[in-house]
C-alpha cells in the first residue's frame, strides 16, 4: 500500500513537472538551437574582458560599501525593533499584546526584502535609505521571531529575585534576563547581517541603491564590461562575507 | 511584630499542600533557624514570608504590612526592605560579580543611576567591602559562570548584605560550602544581624549550625510546625521525631545557561 | 600587601569598543542615508493614499484571471527551474564527489593527486553558479532571452544547480562508502556501482533536500519577477507602477498563500519520501 502511494506521489510530481513546462511553453529545442546559442553566446563573451579602469573601480568602491552600509544599518535597526517588538510577543504583556505582536512580526518576515525594497522606492525615493528601510522592517521580523523564542527559553529566576529585592520590570529585564540573552541575540543579529549583505548588493534591482543599482544601470545602458566588473566585485564580497563568517565561527561559536 | 502568620497555608499548582495552619511570629531582631527534613516546606516557608508568592490560606504580615493587600507599587516598596538569599543564587553566567552584588540595592536606587550602573559599576568599593567579609574580594571583576557553587552562594550573600534589608531570609545559604566555610559565614550573617538589628530567619540542614548560631530553633516536618523552642531546649528526642524516616533526596540546582543557537535557512 | 586598583579594569576596554562602534557607525548611516522620517510623513503624502488603496483587495473578475495566471507561472517557473537545475545538478555531483573515485576504492580512500585535481574545475564551476545569486542571473537571462518565464527558469536552473551539485556531492560523500568501494573492487563500472552501493543509502536524503529547495525556488520566482521574469512578482512590480494599491494587497495574499501551501506541501513531502 505504501509503495504504491509512493509510486503514485512521484507519477504525479513527473506530472507536474509535464504540466510546467508545457504551461510555460518553453521549448527547449529551439533554446539550446544554435542560432540562439550563438546569440547567448556573443552576449555572454562581452562579460569576459570586464572594466577595471580607476575610475570605475573607485564608483565601485563606494557602491560596496553603500552595500555594507545598508546592511549594517538595517540589521542594527532591526535587532533593536525586533527586540522591541519580541517583548511582546513572548508573552511578556499576556496574550492580549502577545498575538498583534506577532501577526506583525509574521507580515514582516512574510513579505520578502525585494518587495518591502520595491514599496520604500515608492515611499522614500530612490537610494539607499529605500534599501536599508527595506532590510530593516524584513529582517525585523525575522529577528523579532528568534529573539521572541529566545525570550521564552530563557530562565526567569535571575529577574524574578531582582523583583523580589523590590527592582523595578525594566531593571529585572536588564540585570536578570538580558546578561543571559545577550551572547545568543548577538549571534542571531550577526548571522542575519551576513544574509543582508548578500541581499543588499541585489535590492538596488528595483533602486534601492549598492551594488545591485550600478548593475541594473550599466546593464540597461548595454555597458557589458562595466555590469561584468560589478558583478565580479558582488561575488568578491559574498566569498569575503562567507570566509569572515566561517572563519569568527570556527574561532568563537566553537570554543 | 517583624513577621506573623496566622493559619497560613500554601497549595502547589497541583493542588498538593507545602504549608497548612502554620502560625508563627517573628520580632524585630530576632535570629531564627528552621531544620526539618527535605521536604518539610523549609523553602515554601521563606517563599511566603518573602512575598514571593501570596499564601493560599491565612493571613501573613511582613515589616508590619500585609504585602497582598497594597498596591504593586507599594508592595515593591517594601520588597526593597526585604533581602532573600537563595541556596542556589539565580546569577546569570556572565554577569560579572561586581555587578551582580551591586544589583542589591537595585529596588532604592532611581532607573537612571540602575543603568549607568550596567556600564561602570558606581559603587566599587562598597561591593569590595562585602565579597571582602566574606574572603571574596579576590573574585570581584570574575564572571558568575567561573565561580564554584559555595563561591556563587556567597556571591548571593554578598548582594543581599549590599542590599541591607530590614528582614534577612536565607535558603540553605551555606549547602555547598565546607563545613569550617560554613561556619564562618553564618558567624557573619548573624554578626551583621546583631549590628544592625536586623531580622534573620534561616533554613539549614546542618541541625549542628542551626544550634551553633541562632537562639531560636523552628522543626518544620510536612508543611507544619512540629516545635518552636529556644536552641538550649532542642534535645535528641525532639530531632528524632523531626527526621524521622527522612529519604535523602538533595534538590537539583537549578539551570541557567544560554540554549544552543540554531539558525534557520533559506 | 598592595592595595587592588579600584576601577574597573573592563572600563577602557568597553570604552574603545563603545568608541570604534560610533566611529563606524557615523559614515555608515551617512552612507544609507537613512531617513526614518519616511514613516512618520507618509501619512498625509500620495503614500498614505496608496496605503489607503490597499484595503479591499482587488477581486474583481479580470484580475483575479491574471492573479491565477501569474500563480501558476510561478509554480511553473519553480518546477520546471528545479527540474532543470536537477539535470544539470546529478552528473555535476557525480563527478565533483569523492565517492566514486577508482582510484580512492583500491587506495583505502585516499584518491589520487591528479584525480583530486580533475574534480576541482567542476566545484569551482559549482561554487561559481551558487555564489551569483539568483536574481542576477535573472537579469542577464532577461537580457539575453528577453521579458518573461524563460529568464526566470533558467536563472533557478544555473542557481540551484549549483546548490544541489554540492549538497548531492556531500551527501554522497558522507554515506558508508563501503558497498560503492566493494562493487568497484569487484570490477563493476562507476554508475553501477553508485545506482547500487550509494543511491540506496542517499536518496531520502536528496528527495528531502531537492523539495526543500523547490519551497525556496517559489519564493526565489516571485521575487525575479521584478526583473522581469515572469510570475506575481512581475505583476506586483506592473501595479506597483501603476499605483494600484488595492490589487498589491491581492498579490500579496496570494504570495502568503502560496508560500504557506508550499510549505505544508514541502513538509509532507519530506515526511513521506524522507
Amino acid at each position: 500500500m505504501k509503495r504504491l502511494l509512493d509510486a503514485g506521489l512521484l507519477l504525479a510530481l513527473l506530472a507536474a513537472v509535464i504540466a510546467a513546462f508545457a504551461y510555460l511553453r518553453i521549448d527547449l529545442g529551439a533554446l539550446t538551437g544554435s542560432e540562439n546559442l550563438g546569440h547567448m553566446g556573443d552576449y555572454a563573451r562581452r562579460f569576459l574582458s570586464p572594466d577595471l579602469s580607476a575610475g570605475h573601480l573607485g564608483a565601485i568602491g563606494k557602491g560596496a560599501l553603500e552595500t555594507l552600509a545598508m546592511s549594517a544599518v538595517g540589521t542594527l535597526l532591526s535587532a533593536v525593533f525586533g527586540l522591541l517588538l519580541a517583548l511582546p510577543a513572548s508573552g511578556r504583556f499576556g496574550w492580549a499584546a502577545a498575538n498583534p505582536a506577532r501577526l506583525l512580526l509574521n507580515a514582516l518576515r512574510a513579505i520578502p526584502e525585494l518587495v518591502w525594497a520595491a514599496l520604500m522606492v515608492f515611499a522614500a525615493g530612490l537610494g539607499p535609505n529605500a534599501g536599508t528601510l527595506a532590510l530593516a522592517l524584513h529582517t525585523t521580523g525575522v529577528l523579532g521571531r528568534l529573539f521572541a523564542e529566545a525570550l521564552e527559553n530563557t530562565p526567569q529566576a535571575p529577574a524574578q529575585a531582582i523583583r523580589l529585592q523590590g527592582g523595578g520590570a525594566v531593571l529585572a529585564f536588564v540585570y536578570g534576563t538580558l546578561p543571559i540573552l545577550w551572547p545568543q541575540l548577538l549571534a542571531y543579529s550577526l548571522y542575519r547581517w551576513e544574509n543582508n549583505i548578500r541581499m543588499a548588493s541585489v535590492l538596488g534591482f528595483v533602486g534601492a541603491g549598492g551594488l545591485g543599482q550600478m548593475l541594473y544601470v550599466h546593464l540597461s545602458l548595454f555597458q557589458e564590461a562595466q555590469a561584468s566588473s560589478v558583478i565580479i566585485a558582488m561575488l568578491a564580497l559574498v566569498f569575503a562575507v562567507d570566509a569572515l563568517s566561517g572563519w569568527s565561527r570556527q574561532r568563537w561559536v566553537k570554543a | 511584630m517583624t513577621l506573623r502568620l496566622t493559619q497560613a497555608g500554601l497549595q502547589h499548582r497541583d493542588g498538593s499542600h507545602a504549608l497548612r495552619g502554620v502560625d508563627l511570629s517573628i520580632e524585630a531582631g530576632e535570629r531564627v533557624a528552621i531544620i526539618g527534613p527535605s521536604g518539610a516546606g523549609k523553602s515554601s516557608l521563606l517563599n511566603l514570608l518573602g512575598t514571593a508568592r501570596p499564601p493560599s490560606s491565612g493571613r501573613l504580615e511582613v515589616l508590619g504590612r500585609q504585602p497582598w493587600q497594597l498596591s504593586g507599587r507599594q508592595r515593591q516598596k517594601l520588597r526593597t526592605h526585604i533581602g532573600l538569599i537563595h541556596q542556589a543564587p539565580p546569577l546569570p553566567p556572565r554577569q560579572r560579580v561586581v555587578t551582580a552584588v551591586l544589583a542589591g540595592k537595585l529596588g532604592q536606587w532611581g532607573l537612571a543611576k540602575s543603568l549607568l550602573n550596567l556600564l561602570y559599576p558606581l559603587d566599587i568599593p562598597g561591593a569590595r567591602g562585602q565579597l571582602a567579609k566574606l574572603d571574596l574580594a579576590d573574585k570581584l571583576f570574575a564572571q558568575c559562570q567561573q565561580l564554584s557553587g559555595g563561591q556563587l552562594q556567597r556571591v548571593g550573600i554578598a548582594r543581599v548584605l549590599y542590599q541591607a534589608p530590614e528582614l534577612l531570609l536565607a535558603d540553605e545559604p551555606v549547602s555547598a560550602m565546607d563545613p569550617v566555610l560554613a561556619d564562618h559565614t553564618l558567624s557573619v550573617l548573624c554578626r551583621h544581624a546583631g549590628e544592625h538589628g536586623v531580622t534573620l530567619v534561616a533554613s539549614l540542614h546542618t541541625v549542628e549550625l542551626a544550634l551553633a548560631h541562632f537562639p531560636r530553633v523552628i522543626g518544620l516536618r510536612e508543611g507544619r510546625i512540629v516545635f518552636d523552642r529556644p536552641a538550649a531546649e532542642v534535645d535528641r528526642g525532639l530531632l528524632d521525631a523531626l527526621y524521622a524516616n527522612e529519604q535523602l533526596l538533595p534538590p537539583a540546582p537549578p539551570h541557567i545557561g544560554a540554549t544552543a543557537v540554531q539558525i534557520p535557512r533559506c | 600587601m598592595l592595595k587592588t586598583a579600584e576601577r574597573d579594569p573592563a572600563a577602557l576596554p568597553r570604552l574603545l569598543i563603545a568608541l570604534l562602534a560610533i566611529v563606524l557607525l557615523w559614515p555608515g548611516v551617512r552612507l544609507s542615508e537613512l531617513d526614518l522620517g519616511v514613516f512618520l510623513q507618509s501619512g498625509s503624502s500620495e503614500v498614505g493614499r496608496f496605503l489607503a488603496g490597499f484595503w479591499p483587495p482587488a477581486r474583481d473578475a479580470e484580475f483575479l484571471q491574471i492573479l491565477l495566471d501569474a500563480t501558476l507561472q510561478t509554480l511553473a517557473i519553480a518546477t520546471a527551474g528545479m527540474t532543470l537545475a536537477l539535470l544539470i545538478a546529478l552528473p555535476a555531483s557525480l563527478i565533483a564527489s569523492r565517492a566514486l573515485s577508482l582510484s580512492a576504492a583500491v587506495r583505502g580512500g585516499q584518491p589520487l593527486w591528479w584525480a583530486q585535481l580533475l574534480r576541482w574545475p567542476v566545484r569551482g564551476l559549482l561554487i561559481f553558479l551558487r555564489s551569483v545569486p539568483e536574481i542576477v542571473w535573472a537579469l542577464l537571462f532577461v537580457r539575453a532571452v528577453g521579458l518573461g518565464p524563460t529568464a526566470g527558469v533558467l536563472a533557478i536552473a544555473i542557481t540551484y544547480s549549483g546548490m544541489l551539485g554540492k549538497v548531492y556531492a556531500e551527501i554522497f560523500e558522507s554515506v558508508d562508502q563501503r558497498p560503492a568501494h566493494a562493487l568497484m573492487q569487484a570490477g563493476s563500472g562507476r554508475l553501477a556501482a553508485f545506482l547500487y552501493g550509494v543511491l540506496p543509502n542517499a536518496a531520502a536524503e536528496m528527495l528531502s533536500y531537492s523539495v526543500y529547495r523547490w519551497e525556496c525556488a517559489i519564493r526565489a520566482s516571485v521575487v525575479m519577477g521584478f526583473v522581469g521574469a515572469g510570475g506575481l512578482g512581475q505583476q506586483i512590480d506592473l501595479s506597483l507602477r501603476m499605483f494600484a494599491g488595492s490589487e498589491v494587497a491581492s498579490i500579496l495574499l496570494t504570495f502568503f498563500v502560496l508560500v504557506l501551501l508550499a510549505d505544508l506541501l514541502s513538509r509532507l513531502l519530506r515526511g513521506r519520501l524522507g
